[in-house]
């Protein structure tokens, strides 16, 4: 049976770290403050692996079938009898995985960054907001209630706000954070509406209760939300569909996705964790909370969020062909392997061999936390060591890092799917769902497969290879075992997680999936990888004139690319032209004018008043005798003839 | 012309109270505000007796609360002429619009 | 027409009213005091008219002889006799004659409108033997408790008078001794 302490404290550690280290930090722990955060987080994994172990192969199987344990739940919020918010906590295979994963690179990146953020004067500051963001995210995942998750996805975009703006002294930065905040909390308002109409379809926040409601053939609330419909389409589609769109901007898909390229403004350790790990990861997550109700009730926006996801796969992919920022193309990396779980997701049916996209989905999910948090560590020790970000000013640092170059080069292999590595198992997975599903999306994906390992391999061929290192090199080169031990670990998981049945363990309605492996399938993805790979190897390992050609004879296409399709500024016409111009400054204006005037009126209005009123306080007795008879005469005819 | 009964004799009560009511308000001279008074109280007199000797004949509370009242305002009166007095030393005017201290 | 009675009701009701309108709205205040002087008169006619010898006579010396001696003794310490009274703002005296005049109008209808009943007992004379055997009788509501109350304030006014009318010596004579 699961431990309802264990379970309790491992978010619970987290959130003490945030309130000592933010209350005291500064004041007395200042140079231990890394070392709190990181052991305590140490014990909140080991917490969550113990957890893990219990669950998968002690109780958590009955009859052959996963089943869900809520441990703890109380009432914060009590709206009816019946409709509440609750708190509480919920085992489940997802939610299992989800511990282990948050909590594994949460660890990493904060013996990560003890080596990295050292030096800093606001060191304990960050590794409260680490703290914070840890709680945040794991309260998010161990949700039983479609509020409590909300409250916790805000309280994920505060804590993905506060890193970003880190260097606030840099408007950059400041600006990035604003930007993130803002788009996550415009697409947060798509999640709200879609909270509401499925709560109000089926009466209640429960997870438990609300898909048994809305997914059972003939239930009540079925048939009554059948009634109601907006614009032609059933009011259950549109709460999906918006529910669907928070988790599109948490996840960064496109069109929402504009934030995560600026969001590496931040630290880097910050952008391992949050924007490749885990945060980004939270619209996955959501879908697949939510998955039985999306499957089986409004199957037709599962349509949609496998388009978005396939398209958000390829437009990032190309993307990041051009970006020079290696955090960049890093980032847009990341956008297109979410694009990868979301449409996995997208294709998925509900159980049996059908229900394989889900699977696959959250196996991609484990694998590339993995690996991505690897990358971004891996980039972040290359920055470190030569105070740079721009691709222009690195190259043939094989030799001087050579601790980062392979366990790099594992990450970009495992990345571009070859064998016998993770990436290869899940990608391959997500293939084979694709493939039986919907062959369209199955020839995207595998177009972009190759695009991966093409801008993969383009990155770095031109970190480690390409030309002889002409810039400033930091004396301590790599950085220590802090630095070292957490990539160290991370390729060991990239490289052997993909042996892991993860069929056996997670799957949409708790039955094993045989996880079959086909070589004959595995041929073609395989290929289009190397051949990724050879094509940036022949551009990239030397230096050499070749990518200049190629992007020139691409030109106006090559030019879009690098400029982000121009989105950015697209969003900044509509929001600076249109919404500023068309609804801000009216508003403003009402409200200086009317509102402001309002009350300002009633302030002099009164002062007027007591003006006129005092001076009938003149000082003189025979003034106040007056009054005095004539009140009396009027309260006595008052009483006399009126009443 | 009737007999003068009771509402007569009120009648010139009340509008000696009325005139005193009126030289108490318009007087600025503090003297004139204490007969004012004087004539109020006169009034107030009269209205005890003529109720004594019309409305209740068989007693005499009427007469014995007209007693108390002139032997009252006489002692008022005395007092009052001390305060005046005091008044004039400090303000040196017994103007009654001078002592306005206690404006806003 | 009518008996002498009524007459003399008449004129003393004319004399009252006539005088009492005259002493406020004249500007010298000596000529005030002296229609106060009348009025108060007037007043004491009344109460013999009314047969109510005892009070008039108790009218004339204490308020006649009393109290309108001492206030013209004060307007004579205050040096006033001569000069003309200041005038009064006119909106003063027309919100003043507003509200009187309101007054007036109500409590002439409330008394108009009442219809007092005449009481019916058999009359007591207020003759002195009656009103000394009522005035210093215990028992008997009797008044005697009153009299001796207002023997009390009546020192106490003279006490305060004295106090609030006293000079305070200045301080470096009292230093001196």
């Amino acid at each position: 049976m699961p431990n309802t302490l264990n379970i309790a404290l491992i978010p619970l550690l987290s959130l003490a770290g945030f309130l000592v280290l933010g209350l005291f930090g500064r004041k007395y722990f200042n140079k231990v403050s890394g070392l709190i955060g990181t052991i305590l987080l140490f014990i909140s994994t080991v917490l969550a692996l113990h957890t893990a172990y219990e669950y998968f192969f002690e109780y958590g199987k009955v009859a052959g079938v996963y089943q869900q344990f809520i441990p703890l739940q109380f009432t914060w919020l009590a709206f009816t009898e019946t409709m509440t918010i609750n708190m509480g906590l919920m085992i489940d295979p997802i939610s299992v995985m989800m511990l282990v994963v948050v909590t594994f690179i949460s660890l990493m990146v904060h013996l990560y960054s003890l080596g990295y953020m050292k030096g800093e004067e606001r060191f304990p500051i960050y590794y409260a907001f680490l703290g914070l963001f840890t709680f945040s995210m794991l309260g998010l995942v161990l949700a039983t209630n479609i509020f409590q998750m909300y409250i916790f996805w805000e309280l994920v975009g505060v804590s993905s706000f506060l890193l970003i703006g880190y260097y606030y002294e840099k408007p950059t930065a400041v600006a990035a954070a604003k930007k993130a905040f803002i788009v996550t909390r415009f697409a947060d308002l798509g999640f709200l509406i879609g909270i509401l109409i499925l709560s109000y379809c089926s009466g209640t926040f429960d997870f438990t209760t609300l898909i048994a409601r809305l997914t059972t053939p003939g239930s009540m609330e079925l048939q009554t939300a059948a009634t109601y419909s907006f614009m032609g389409i059933s009011a259950l589609t549109w709460g999906a569909a918006l529910v669907f769109v928070g988790g599109a901007g948490k996840s960064a898909l496109f069109p929402l996705h504009i934030w995560l390229p600026d969001a590496m403004e931040g630290p880097t350790p910050v952008s391992a964790l949050i924007h490749a790990a885990t945060m980004v990861v939270a619209g996955v997550y959501l879908v697949a909370r939510l998955f039985p109700f999306f499957a089986l009730t409004t199957p037709e926006v599962l349509v949609g969020v496998g388009w978005v996801g396939a398209i958000s796969a390829v437009v990032a992919a190309i993307i990041a062909c051009t970006q020079t920022d290696i955090k960049r193309v890093l980032a847009y990396s990341t956008m297109s392997q979410i694009g990868y779980m979301m449409f996995a997701m997208g294709v998925s049916k509900y159980g049996g061999e059908d229900g394989l996209g889900f699977t696959a989905s959250l196996f991609h999910l484990f694998t590339h936390a993995l690996f991505k948090a690897l990358l971004f560590l891996g980039a972040g020790a290359v920055i470190h060591a030569i105070h740079s970000n721009e691709m222009k000013d690195m190259g043939g640092l094989r030799t001087k890092m050579p601790i980062t170059h392979i366990t790099f080069l594992v990450a970009c292999l495992t990345i571009a799917g070859m064998p016998p590595l993770a990436g290869f198992f899940s990608k391959e997975a997500i293939l084979l769902a694709a493939y039986q599903q919907n062959k369209l999306i199955y020839w995207v994906a595998l177009l972009t497969s190759g695009l991966t390992a093409f801008y993969m391999f383009r990155l770095y061929f031109s970190i480690f290879w390409n030309k002889p290192f002409q810039g400033h090199y930091k004396q301590q080169g790599e950085g220590g075992l802090v630095m070292m031990l957490p990539l160290i670990l991370l390729s060991i998981g990239a490289a052997f997680a993909g042996f892991i049945p993860f069929g056996n363990f997670v799957t949409a309605d708790g039955v094993a999936i045989e996880s079959h492996f086909h070589v004959i399938f595995s041929v073609a993805p395989v290929l289009i990888g190397l051949v990724g790979i050879f094509t940036a190897m022949y551009l990239y390992k030397n230096a050499n004139d070749h990518p200049n050609q190629l992007s020139n004879s691409l030109g106006g296409l090559y030019k879009a690319a690098y400029h982000k399709f121009y989105m950015d500024e697209l969003y900044l016409f509509v929001t600076k032209k249109v919404i500023f111009n068309l609804i801000g400054k009216p508003a403003a204006w009402v409200d200086k004018t009317i509102v402001d005037g309002l009350v300002n009126l009633t302030g002099s209005g009164t002062q007027m008043v007591s003006e006129g009123i005092k001076k009938l306080q003149s000082g003189k007795v025979q003034a106040y005798a007056i009054y005095f008879l004539t009140s009396l005469i009027l309260l006595t005819v008052l009483f006399i003839y009126v009443w | 012309m009737m007999e003068p009964g009771l509402t007569h004799i009120l009648f010139v009560s009340i509008s000696l109270f009325f005139i005193g009511v009126y030289g108490f308000f318009t007087r600025r001279n503090l003297i004139t505000m204490l007969m004012s008074i004087e004539l109020i109280l006169n009034s107030v007199n009269l209205n005890f007796i003529s109720f004594n000797k019309y409305l209740w004949p068989g007693k005499m509370d009427g007469l014995f609360f007209s007693i108390f009242i002139i032997a009252i305002a006489a002692a008022e009166a005395a007092v009052a002429i001390a305060i005046i007095i005091n008044l004039y030393r400090s303000h040196h005017s017994i103007d009654v619009e001078t002592a306005e201290e206690l404006k806003y | 027409m009518m008996s002498g009675s009524t007459i003399l009701f008449y004129l003393l009701a004319a004399l009252i009213v006539c005088c009492g309108v005259l002493s406020v709205l004249t500007r010298q205040i000596f000529r005030a005091a002296i229609y106060v002087l009348f009025t108060l008169i007037g007043i004491a006619g009344l109460y013999f008219w009314l047969q109510y010898e005892f009070l008039a006579a108790v009218q004339i010396v204490v308020y006649v002889g009393g109290i309108i001696v001492l206030i013209i003794f004060s307007i004579f310490l205050t040096q006033q006799a001569g000069d003309k009274l200041a005038k009064q703002h006119i909106n003063r005296k027309i919100f003043a004659g507003l509200s009187v005049f309101c007054g007036f109008a109500l409590t002439i209808v409330q008394v108009l409108e009442h219809g007092f009943k005449m009481g019916t007992e058999d009359p007591i004379l207020p003759t002195v033997e009656n009103i000394g055997h009522r005035m210093l009788d215990v028992n008997n509501s009797g008044y005697a408790f009153p009299f001796e109350i207002v023997s009390i304030l009546l020192l106490a006014a003279l006490v305060g008078c004295i106090v609030i009318a006293l000079r305070t010596k200045p301080e470096s004579e009292v230093n001196q001794k």
